[in-house]
This record gives structure tokens, C-alpha cells and sequence, in this order.
């Protein structure tokens, strides 16, 4: 079967290495990509991807695939539209007025903008997390069963007890709040109500993980046991993570994506992007020059 | 070295700014609480005034009267038409052997209200055995004596200008004296309707009929307007319709209430034809003013709903409607549930609607259901107000205190439902 990955992958110019660029003057209008940003067995493509917010243009021609079990990490200045373009893989910005998006993403060889795609399961599909820890003002126990209960996982009570308590244990969270299930989930402190957050998110079971900057919010211990949670989440989940802390992003990622302007500046691995960044503004940015 | 005396390190003139900075934050506050003094001061008058001409309503005078139910009073089968009348002048003039002359007992009978009559008509049919036999009773007795008694009537005045002349002034003293004249507590003002006579006159057929509107109101406005709330706010486009629409809602709260008056009439009574001075026409009319009121702050408190919760329900994939119902209208329902009192409190108060559908029509029955017609309260107090009788002043007020205690029950629940279904966040 040919995959919708294969017949759009071929008519993307890879953009080369431009080395060479590197002592001229800082390129802020950028076209292309630099580096490799697809992957062998991708579970979403982007390609051609644009986003407009009425007449502004916030993502520009980014194309990029989202691999299995790998945290992809996003990083880029302020309002260079890394979250727009997180937020465009769950279809989140399809609440936002005024919001278009062009060209193609597809999940499983799916095109996830197809008018016949309906957004309910494939949110269940492509979970997120937010920024801010937003936990319902419910118990612990009902801000994970929520997911489950909705989308009719679960056939008993027993069953749903037990994804609730896989997804708490997943989170790294169950022996802290095993003994207060029914306590209200906005009671816990930042960083357990993140990874309630996390614990909701994966016990819908889904296929990507979105992070829209987990940890901004969250001082440094409970930003470390967020991490460690990722790693180990990615034995199951693809994860794509947006994150202004590019400590976070060399811990935390295997490849990195560096947006600038809404332009798709730079993909690679990333050892590679913060020892070796082939773009000069890629280099601006880790080195701290700007951003 | 030594600490300098004061914190001067700063320029004179700087220090001059400062203090000026103060005086005018201490010269702000001294200004607010004077604002909130003299509203508090004119509160106090204002209730203070109801409550001094008001509470003497709840007294009533009442005297005491030997009656001989002779069986000649009831020459007929039917024992309503027994001469009860008669029973209670005979009464009197037992009393008062010497009163002879027409002018002489017209004036010795107006001492007591015509309740008296039909206090004993009550009695008689409940136990008809009553009839042949003598006991005491205790009577209302007429408005004007009863203001004398509560000291409104001011006897120094010439005779021609009191309701009270001097011979009837004599004989309420010697009643008075003989323990025959008594204040007790006025239940009749409780469990009455309308009268022309004050001392009948009572607030219950006003209060069902208030009561009987109100739930009309409640039960259309309410969830008309969570619903239209609901619908504009989360799932209406955002286009130049609907726009239009909340310029509108927002344009009809504050249209004056008498207009809603006329529409009613126009469509629910002469189109509709739905009977007048009813409770169900009036909760008509009062749902339509109350409506944009409920949207409003439906709406408001539909905004406040932070964002990150929407984001949380659909993120995890939930649908519009179960985000809205699931999580953002339990956040909202006590902001809403505040604006809905808030609306029906305002709908409670209303007079000038009512004045256009009929319900300021005279009415005595206490009304039994939705289609009976009826008063309302604040109509009640319009119409006790324009009375010429001096006892109706005093009802007035009482009326006001009824109506006020029932706002503050209302607000107080409010209160109540806002604190309940709070969620702690």
C-alpha cells in the first residue's frame, strides 16, 4: 500500500548544509529546512505545513516527521510558533477563531485535516499536555477516569479502576496519591498536578504525547522528575515536547527542531543541533546571542 | 557613624512629593468612607422609616362582645342567611342600654368592623349546635378605632374634623376600661385577602399571587436563558448575527419595564388570549424582562470559566457538548444561579408590567393556581398606598416589609447556592 508519507516524501527538497554561510550576516528570512527532518518510520508527517491567524502567516512551509518512540523537542524564541505548530497536531487549533491550516499532517498515513477525520478520537489518539498544570476541578481519581469513562474504554468499574491506577503508576504519581483518590486533583502542588495531567493523558492510551512547555511552571526538582517521566514514557509513546529551556531539550530529546519567525530553521539530532548546529541562527540561539 | 535623624537621603523636594502622594491617598479614603456613610445613613432612614409606620400593622385591635344566638335569626334553612348583623348590634346595645336615636346607634355599631358579622357566620356554619346558645367573642374592631387606640387620631382636634366623635370616644374608653378592648396580634393581615375595610385587608392573596408569577418566571426564564447563555457563548459563530443578537440582548435589559407590560398585552392577552390579571400572564410578561438579565450574567460567568479547563476536556478528546456540560457549566452555575436571583428579585419588585395585564385589579380571592386571577405584592403596596383610609398607611408599610423580607430571603439564598456549588478551584 502506498503510504501517503511515500508520495508526498520525494517532492520535498531536502535542504543542504549551509555551512558556509556561517560568517555572514545573520539570515533572518529563511526558506528550506536545514538538516534531515524525516525519519524511516515516521508516526506523523507534516508536510508543507502552513497556519494563519487571519492574515498573519505563523508557520511557514514546515515540513517534519514525528518518529516512534522518540521525544522530539521544539525549541525557538518567543512567538516563533512552535506552540502554533504543537497545537496543530491535535487539531487544538481548530477552537482558536480565525485559525487556518494548509498542507498536510498525517498520523498513521491518516491526514488528520481530512473533512472526514473527526477530532474526538483523534485527540484520544495525539494526547497533550499543557503549559499551565490544568487538572478539572475534580477528584484525583475522576481527572483520570474522565478520558477512559467518555470515550468508553472501559467495560466495568474494575477496569477502570485499574487504568487509573496503571496511568497514576505510569506517571510516577500513584504512591503519592494512592491514599487520597477522592481528594480534589487541584489540591496536589505543581508538579504532582502535572503529572496528574500526564496520568490523564496517557490513560486514554494514546499514540503522541504534545508537551506545550510542561515544566514552565514548575520549579527545578519537580521539573526533574517530569523529565524522568518522559524518558520513560517514551518506551511507549512518541512524544513531542515545546520547551524554552534548552537544558530541557538536550536532557529530554533525541532530535530537535528549531523554529525561528515561523520558519522551520533546523531539524537534526540533537547532540548534533547544540554541538554542531549547521544553521547560523540555530547557533544564535544556543549560544545564546539572541532569543 | 551615627544614623541620620530622619530618612533623608532623599531630595527635599522629593520628600515633598511623597507627603503629597499621602495626603491625597489619605484625603481618597477619608472621601470613600464618606460616600459609604452618608448610602449607609440614607439606608438607615429609609428602613427605619418603613419599619416605625410598618410595624404596628402586625397589632390590632379587638373587642370583646356577649352574643345570644336566638334562633329568630335564623328564619331560614340556609344559615348563611341568618341576620349575624343583627346579633352583633344587639350585642351592643346590651352594652350600652342608654343609646337610643338612629345617629346615636349608626355611631355605637361603626365601633365594630363588619368582620364581626362575618367571624360569627364562620362559627355557625362550622357548628350549627352553636345556635341557641350565649358566649363572648372577640371582634375586630373598626379602623378608626383602632388608630385611635394605636394614638393616630389626635382628639384635641374641633369633633367635625375626627373620624372619632366624642360620644364613640366615651364608649372605647368604657370598653377599654371594662377589658373589653384588647390589641392582639393581627392574623388576619396573614391569611386574607384584599378588603375595602383596613382592618380585613390582608397580604396573602398578593404574596400567592407573587408566588404563583415568580414560579411562572423561573421556570421559563431560567432555562431559556442558561440555554441562549450557552449557545452564544460556546458553540454560536462569531459573526455580524450574532452580534447583532447580543447588541440586542444587551439593548433589552435595559428597556423600561412598563414596555414589557404593553407587549404582554398586546400578544398574550388580546392575541394569545391568555386570561388577564393572572399569575400566567404575568410571568410571561416578567419572563421577558427577566431573560436578558439571566443571559447576561449567564454569559459572564460562562466567560469567567478559565480557558485551561476547555483545553483540558478537549485536549483528552472530549466533545464540545461534554466539554460544556462536563466541566465548564459546573464552573459557571453558581455565577449563573446568582443572576437568575438576581433577575427574579428585580421580577418580584416589579410594578409597572403588572399595571398593563390587569393584575392591580381589585381582587379579594386568594388565588388558587396560575389562572385565578390575582395581585402581586409590589401592586398590593400601589394600591394600599392610593387609599384614602388612614389604617391603609400603616398597611403600606407592613406590605414593604414583607416584600423586603422576602428580597433579603431571596439574596440570602443567592448567597447560600453560590457558597454550595462553589467549586473550590
Amino acid at each position: 500500500m502506498e503510504t501517503v508519507a511515500d508520495t508526498i516524501h520525494p517532492a520535498i527538497p531536502i535542504a543542504e548544509a549551509r555551512e558556509t554561510e556561517h560568517d555572514n550576516v545573520i539570515q533572518t528570512d529563511v526558506t528550506g529546512t536545514v538538516g534531515n527532518p524525516f525519519v524511516d518510520t515516521p508516526r506523523m508527517t507534516c508536510r508543507d505545513v502552513y497556519v494563519y491567524y487571519g492574515d498573519t502567516c505563523a508557520i511557514k512551509n514546515a515540513s517534519i516527521d514525528v518518529a516512534c518512540n522518540e521525544v522530539l523537542a521544539m525549541i525557538g524564541p518567543s512567538g516563533c510558533g512552535k506552540s502554533t505548530f504543537l497545537r496543530c497536531l491535535n487539531r487544538m487549533n481548530d477552537t482558536v477563531p480565525g485559525c487556518r491550516v494548509e498542507g498536510q499532517i498525517t498520523l498513521d498515513t491518516t491526514d488528520i485535516y481530512h473533512p472526514s477525520v473527526d477530532v474526538v478520537p483523534l485527540r484520544a489518539r495525539v494526547g497533550m499536555v499543557f503549559q499551565k498544570p490544568n487538572p478539572f476541578p475534580k477528584s484525583i481519581y475522576d481527572n483520570i477516569a474522565y478520558g477512559p469513562k467518555i470515550h468508553g474504554l472501559t467495560a466495568s468499574k474494575g477496569e477502570l479502576d485499574e487504568v487509573v491506577e496503571t496511568s497514576l503508576i505510569k506517571a510516577g504519581l500513584w504512591d503519592e496519591v494512592k491514599d487520597r483518590l477522592a481528594e480534589p486533583g487541584t489540591g496536589l502542588s505543581g508538579g504532582q498536578q502535572q503529572r496528574l495531567c500526564i496520568a490523564r493523558a496517557i490513560a486514554v492510551s494514546p499514540e503522541v504525547i504534545l508537551m506545550d512547555e510542561p515544566c514552565s511552571a514548575l520549579d527545578p526538582i519537580a521539573t526533574a522528575k517530569i523529565e524522568e517521566l518522559i524518558a520513560e514514557l517514551r518506551t511507549q509513546f512518541s512524544i513531542v515536547i515545546v520547551t524554552h529551556a534548552m537544558q530541557q531539550a538536550a536532557r529530554v530529546s533525541q532530535r530537535t527542531a528549531y523554529f525561528h519567525l515561523g520558519n522551520l530553521v533546523e531539524v537534526g539530532d540533537t547532540d548534533q543541533i547544540f554541538t554542531n548546529p549547521r544553521h547560523r541562527l540555530t547557533e544564535d540561539y544556543i549560544t545564546g546571542r539572541f532569543g | 557613624m551615627q544614623p541620620t535623624e530622619s530618612t533623608n537621603a532623599f531630595s527635599p523636594e522629593f520628600n515633598q512629593r511623597l507627603k503629597r502622594r499621602y495626603r491625597a491617598e489619605q484625603s481618597f479614603k477619608l472621601m470613600g468612607i464618606g460616600a459609604i456613610f452618608i448610602a449607609l445613613a440614607f439606608l438607615v432612614f429609609l428602613l427605619s422609616t418603613i419599619l416605625m409606620s410598618g410595624y404596628s400593622a402586625f397589632k390590632q385591635t379587638y373587642i370583646k362582645l356577649d352574643v345570644t344566638l336566638d334562633k329568630e335569626y335564623f328564619p331560614d334553612e340556609d344559615l348563611a342567611k341568618g341576620d349575624f348583623q343583627g346579633i352583633v348590634k344587639a350585642s351592643l346595645y346590651s352594652m350600652f342600654p342608654e343609646v337610643s336615636g338612629r345617629r346615636d346607634k349608626r355611631m355605637l355599631n361603626n365601633l365594630v368592623s363588619k368582620g364581626a358579622a362575618f367571624k360569627l357566620m364562620d362559627m355557625v356554619e362550622a357548628d350549627p349546635k352553636l345556635i341557641g346558645t350565649s358566649f363572648s367573642i372577640w371582634v375586630p374592631a373598626k379602623d378608626d378605632v383602632d388608630m385611635l387606640m394605636k394614638g393616630n387620631i389626635d382628639m384635641d382636634q374641633p369633633e367635625a374634623n375626627r373620624r372619632i366623635k366624642d360620644k364613640q370616644y366615651e364608649r372605647i374608653r368604657t370598653l377599654e376600661y371594662g377589658g373589653r378592648l384588647q390589641m392582639r396580634f393581627n392574623k388576619t393581615f396573614f391569611t386574607s385577602g384584599d378588603s375595602r375595610e383596613p382592618e380585613l385587608a390582608g397580604i396573602l392573596s398578593a404574596a400567592k399571587g407573587s408566588f404563583y408569577t415568580l414560579v411562572i418566571t423561573l421556570l421559563l426564564s431560567f432555562p431559556m436563558g442558561v440555554a441562549a447563555a450557552i449557545y452564544l457563548e460556546e458553540f454560536a459563530p462569531d459573526n455580524t448575527f450574532t452580534d447583532l443578537i447580543e447588541i440586542n440582548i444587551n439593548n433589552l435589559a435595559a428597556v423600561p419595564s412598563i414596555i414589557f407590560g404593553l407587549l404582554g398585552l398586546a400578544i398574550f392577552i388580546n392575541f394569545w388570549g391568555i386570561p388577564r390579571s393572572t399569575p400566567l400572564v404575568g410571568g410571561l410578561v416578567l419572563t421577558l424582562m427577566t431573560l436578558p438579565t439571566i443571559i447576561i450574567a449567564a454569559r459572564a460567568s460562562l466567560k469567567s470559566v478559565p480557558p485551561s479547563i476547555r483545553e483540558a476536556a478537549l485536549g483528552v478528546g472530549a466533545s464540545k457538548i461534554q466539554t460544556v456540560f462536563h466541566h465548564v457549566l459546573p464552573l459557571a452555575l453558581p455565577g449563573m444561579l446568582t443572576g437568575t436571583i438576581i433577575g427574579m428579585a428585580q421580577a418580584l419588585g416589579e410594578t409597572a408590567p403588572l399595571l398593563m395585564i390587569g393584575m392591580v385589579a381589585f381582587i379579594v380571592d386568594i388565588p388558587g393556581g396560575f389562572t385565578d386571577p390575582a395581585a402581586a405584592l409590589p401592586v398590593q403596596i400601589y394600591l394600599w398606598a392610593d387609599s384614602p383610609e388612614r389604617a391603609f398607611t400603616e398597611k403600606t408599610s407592613a406590605a414593604i416589609i414583607i416584600l423586603l423580607g422576602f428580597l433579603i430571603l431571596m439574596n440570602a439564598v443567592a448567597v447560600y447556592m453560590r457558597k454550595k456549588f462553589e467549586i473550590k478551584w
